[in-house]
């Protein structure tokens, strides 16, 4: 290779790329975050990882019809279970998860649905999705939480509108 | 040739580091073997006198490989390249034994719990997981050693520049000295954490910890360790590769100011393992994915470079056109093969790497099989695949015997590489599909139908690995062994087509870039860490449930 301009071409001709690639990802990401509104966990809230059962809304775990197609799922974590571990919902619903840990880390992860959260003990998690098929879909926790990890699962049932 | 002779003092050190890494290289291949072969159906083989769990498994499969094989081999390889680019002895060869032994006691002392299964909490240790205090104690000293390291390089330099106060440092051991800088200063997260977090609180002297905290100190240096383990594999590849390929490198002064990037944006950016934790705002979740993305620049001028390198070798070796000359590069040299093989296995890796970070993208794949087939491509071949290939130089040296076979070196890095091309794509599949990472899946409660017709090439590629992992070792023990004297002589540095002097001054220092990067550690990370130090409550117990 011949130096000076020609290399200095080829480093140009590289060089640009490679800022305009990264740059070009980051506004897609700007696109999707808040033009589409896909956020991920924010802070929600703290809580005393002892006191959950007495905490609300842990003291009563469970889904909660918040508006037309609208729901609140109050869940816990725990070695191996989640509380509630199976939740019915109408086709279309909005549904937000508050959820929080009682012991060690876990996580709720709904491949159907994208939710994708930690539960923290002493945080709250908050996030919402929406679930737009009709049928049975699994959900898992997807961090290491001790010997049973593999057994610590649900399922989400999502009901043709009555 | 060179005055460093198998018996002078860094081969020997050198040869102590590698000795450790190797073995538990071995550890983690075995492991590696049997968890591919549980998620492709085989009961896993817990035992009360091995292995208990297919837990205990994968924690000591994580801890071998990607602490102790590629710490270890980096505290031989640093100060021995080093050593030859300044064409003299390190100072203090007393210092670098006394960090060979430190890092070996801090290695014992957290090996024994997790032998023993009281540390069955994945090489991540996130609390309110507890392990043994010991484990805790090992791991904080085999980080002291790394310091001591640094300590070792930078007097080093010191004493080089006192001979040579106008000449710009050997591209190597500058390289080797920003590597240590920028894992010396990401290592303050974790030492943090270990201090006056987790080894206080197994020791039972606090009664609780603060979770997220922790987690957030880890990833501060388990972001940053990520190119501790690769910036080694970058130097190779910079200053002996295109040598070794017959050909010189592009640019040396690009070399150094990628270099430099990376010890300025390799920290502040390991909020994107955290994007799904609740407890951190989004906003610093998407400045540090901002931040990733910049890091991603470095790595391209990285490519570009070696590339360009390469190419000039392959040209001279008289290849054509666009493609052809790659096909003319001595892909007959085992240490070149595997090396060349890891690159193009890191071509997939770093652009997955930008898919995980991405944010919201990262709801997609976060804790599922994808980021395991992730850093298969990346730490577990770009890193551990060019280790082998310097390898087959650097051992042959040390023991002032030739490589016991050559062949068998070829095969085994085609065979890693076939491996990973099936195990990655296998588990990157999975993981779409939903699978989580780190659980004894053909016994989940919740599997789905749709994983099984993948599960069996996890297992296959697994088996590939292990074969090869397996023939790498052998065929280092038998050059140790029964080889030939006397060894082929040490691959020479690489020479550049723009020597550093045609860079500015600027590229030559150090301190300056250290001091930025600890600033734009401060901005990214001050805000968060203030917040949950402020607000921690340090209340949450330990425990031990596996």
């Amino acid at each position: 290779m011949k130096r000076g301009a020609t290399v200095y071409l080829y480093e140009l001709a590289w060089i640009l790329p490679s800022i305009a690639i990264p740059v070009g990802m980051l506004a897609a990401l700007l696109v999707t975050a808040f033009g589409a509104g896909i956020h991920v966990p924010s802070v929600a809230g703290r809580i005393d990882p002892a006191k959950v059962a007495e905490t609300p809304p842990f003291d009563h775990p469970g889904v909660v019809q918040t508006g037309p197609l609208r729901y609140e799922v109050r869940m816990v974590g725990q070695i191996w279970s989640f509380t509630p571990n199976e939740i019915r919902v109408p086709v279309g619903s909005t549904v937000t998860f508050v959820a929080t840990s009682r012991d060690v880390i876990h996580g709720l992860f709904i491949p159907a649905a994208n939710v994708n959260v930690m539960l923290i003990p002493g945080q709250i998690a908050r996030v919402s999705a929406r679930f737009d098929r009709e049928g049975e879909f699994f959900m898992a926790c997807h961090e290491y939480c001790g010997i049973a990890h593999h057994t610590m699962g649900g399922k989400i049932v999502v009901e043709p509108r009555s | 040739m060179s005055a460093d002779t198998p018996r002078d003092p860094e081969s020997r050190l050198t040869g102590a580091h590698l000795l450790v890494a190797n073995v538990a290289l071995l550890g983690g291949i075995v492991t590696g073997l049997l968890q591919g072969l549980e998620h492709a159906g085989f009961a896993f083989p817990a035992s009360d006198y091995f292995l208990r769990s297919y837990y205990h498994s994968v924690s000591m499969h994580g801890v071998l490989n990607v602490l102790v094989w590629t710490t270890f081999f980096i505290a031989g390889f640093l100060p021995f390249i080093s050593a030859r680019a300044y064409a003299m002895p390190l100072v203090s060869p007393r210092l670098g034994w006394l960090t060979f032994w430190v890092m070996l006691a801090g290695l014992v002392i957290a090996a024994v719990p997790l032998a023993g299964n009281a540390a069955t909490v994945m090489f991540t240790f996130y609390a309110p997981l507890k392990a043994h205090w010991a484990f805790y104690i090992g791991l904080t000293l085999v980080v002291v050693g790394t310091w001591l390291i640094t300590l070792r390089l930078g007097l080093s330099q010191r004493a080089w520049r006192a001979q040579h106060p106008t000449a710009r440092a050997p591209l190597a051991a500058f390289m080797s000295l920003v590597t240590m800088a920028m894992w010396t200063l990401a290592s303050v997260g974790l030492a943090a954490s270990m201090l006056f977090m987790l080894i206080p609180w197994s020791l039972g002297l606090v009664p609780g910890t603060d979770p997220l905290l922790t987690r957030t100190l880890f990833w501060l240096t388990g972001h940053p360790i990520v190119y501790f383990w690769l910036l080694p594999a970058y130097i190779s590849w910079y200053t002996l590769v295109p040598r070794q390929a017959g050909g010189r490198l592009f640019s040396d002064p690009m070399a150094r100011g990628s270099f430099l990037l990376f010890l300025v944006l390799s920290t502040p950016l390991g909020l994107h393992h955290q994007v799904t934790d609740p407890g951190i705002h989004e906003g610093w979740k998407l400045f540090q994915a901002f931040l990733t993305f910049a890091v991603f620049f470095p790595s391209l001028l990285t490519f570009f470079n070696v590339v360009a390198s390469l190419e000039i070798a392959g040209r001279a070796r008289g290849g054509k056109g666009w493609f052809v000359w790659f096909g003319r590069l001595p892909w007959g040299d085992p240490s070149v093969a595997a090396q060349l093989l890891a690159m193009l296995t890191f071509c997939a890796g770093g652009i997955g790497g930008l898919i995980n970070a991405s944010y919201n993208m990262n709801l997609v794949v976060h804790n599922t099989a994808y980021v395991v087939g992730h850093f298969h491509t990346t730490v577990g071949t770009a890193v551990t695949l060019t280790y082998m290939g310097i390898s087959y130089w650097l051992v042959p040296h040390i023991v002032g015997r030739a490589l016991w076979s050559r062949a068998m070196a070829l095969a085994q890095s085609w065979i890693w590489f076939v491996g990973m091309l099936i195990f990655s794509t296998a588990l990157h599949e999975l993981g779409l599909r939903g699978m989580p990472r780190r659980t004894m899946i053909s016994q989940a409660s919740y599997f789905q139908p749709e994983w099984q017709t993948l599960l069996p090439w996890v297992g296959v590629g697994g088996t590939l690995l292990f074969i090869s992992g397996i023939l790498y070792l052998l065929n280092l023990l038998l050059t140790v062994t029964v080889g030939r004297t006397p060894a082929p002589s040490v691959p020479e540095f690489t020479e550049s087509a723009a020597p550093p002097e045609e860079g500015p001054a600027l590229l030559n220092r150090l301190r300056p870039w250290v001091v930025v990067a600890a600033v734009l550690l401060v901005i990214a990370y001050g805000p968060t860490l203030t917040r949950l130090v402020v607000t921690g409550q340090f209340n949450v117990p330990g425990l031990r449930v596996w």
